[in-house]
């Protein structure tokens, strides 16, 4: 029982570490990354390591897409400036 | 260096840490096991200075010196950030205009925001005795007050977010870890030693000597450490504009 969600866990990182690579929009790319993180918390707990687990969840899947979104949006605001000034 | 020596670096280096990796992982315990050299050792030395978790345990007693480390590569790592996201010269800051927000959205941050700050901060303040600590409950901590940001806008969000007072709060904290050490070494022992408190009730808030007051230490670090760090991001994202060259 404990190896099945062992393997499920694993299953579910690789699948969504290959989307967030394959991903190419930094927006998505964000989002997918969330996900990674929620996954890999579950991973960290099946294996039971819910101290790591809990990191992971709090930076993986919050502060580092937040810090990702927030880059976004000044890079395509300072685009947008140089746009609109010419 | 030519490309192709660069290349042959990069493999000779490659295969070197490897076959150094596979060479590790060869002599490892079996995977799933329920004994271990290592975490046997560890759970006894946590439980003889009753600290019931023994990640919190290892983190800010047995290894309390290489926390002493992460702290600082965090710290440096915020001052790194709030140099370089600074308002330069030839750029201004623009008031943010109020924002929408629709109300469903407005109500589920407004309830959550309380549940998570209550969360982060019980997750610190048990550190000691369930999973978590500092570190954990510090980022939950922060990144709960920015749920104002998603719920209301960047106005509200200042108003409940002094910046000066958590860039204090950030040097203050990681003061207290190192004067907590230093302690230690006046009291006639070690830095960093657990050897200065009575160990306390096993299981009870006040257990396991220093560890308490050493996860309380990067809690309020981390917190602050993370909230100086969005807000350097915020105020780059939302309110500082480039002076447009005439």
């Amino acid at each position: 029982m404990a190896d099945a969600l062992i393997a499920v866990a694993l299953l579910l990182v690789a699948v969504s570490a290959t989307v967030a690579v394959v991903t190419r929009d930094p927006v998505r790319q964000a989002l997918v990354l969330a996900v990674l993180g929620i996954v890999l918390a579950v991973l960290f707990t099946v294996l039971q390591a819910p101290d790591v687990g809990l990191s992971q969840l709090a930076v993986g899947s919050a502060l580092t897409p937040l810090l990702l979104l927030l880059t976004v949006r000044k890079v395509r605001r300072r685009a947008q400036d140089r746009d609109g000034g010419r | 260096m030519s490309p192709r020596l660069r290349l042959w670096l990069v493999c000779a280096a490659g295969s070197g840490l490897a076959a150094l990796l596979v060479a590790a992982c060869l002599d490892l315990p079996g995977f799933g096991g329920d004994r271990h050299p290592y975490g046997d050792r560890a759970v006894d030395a946590s439980l003889a200075r009753r600290t019931a978790n023994t990640v919190a345990s290892v983190n800010f007693d047995q290894r309390a010196f290489d926390t002493l480390g992460e702290m600082s590569i965090l710290f440096a790592a915020v001052l790194g950030c709030v140099v370089l996201l600074r308002q330069t010269r030839d750029e201004h800051r623009a008031r943010p205009e109020p924002a929408h927000v629709d109300r469903p959205v407005r109500r589920y941050t407004l309830l959550v925001l309380p549940v998570a700050l209550l969360t982060g901060l019980y997750v610190i303040a048990h550190g000691q005795l369930s999973p978590g600590g500092g570190f954990q409950g510090g980022v939950v901590a922060a990144t709960s007050l920015h749920l104002l940001y998603v719920g209301a806008d960047y106005r509200a969000l200042e108003r409940v977010r002094p910046i000066g007072v958590y860039e204090v709060g950030d040097a203050l904290s990681a003061s207290a870890y190192v004067v907590t050490g230093c302690a230690g070494v006046l009291a006639g022992t070690a830095f960093l030693a657990n050897t200065l408190l009575p160990y306390g009730t096993f299981n009870t808030l006040s257990s396991g000597g220093t560890v308490p007051l050493l996860n309380a230490a990067i809690g309020m670090e981390v917190a602050c450490a993370v909230v100086v760090l969005l807000a350097r991001f915020l105020d780059q994202a939302v309110e500082i504009e480039e002076v447009r060259s005439l």
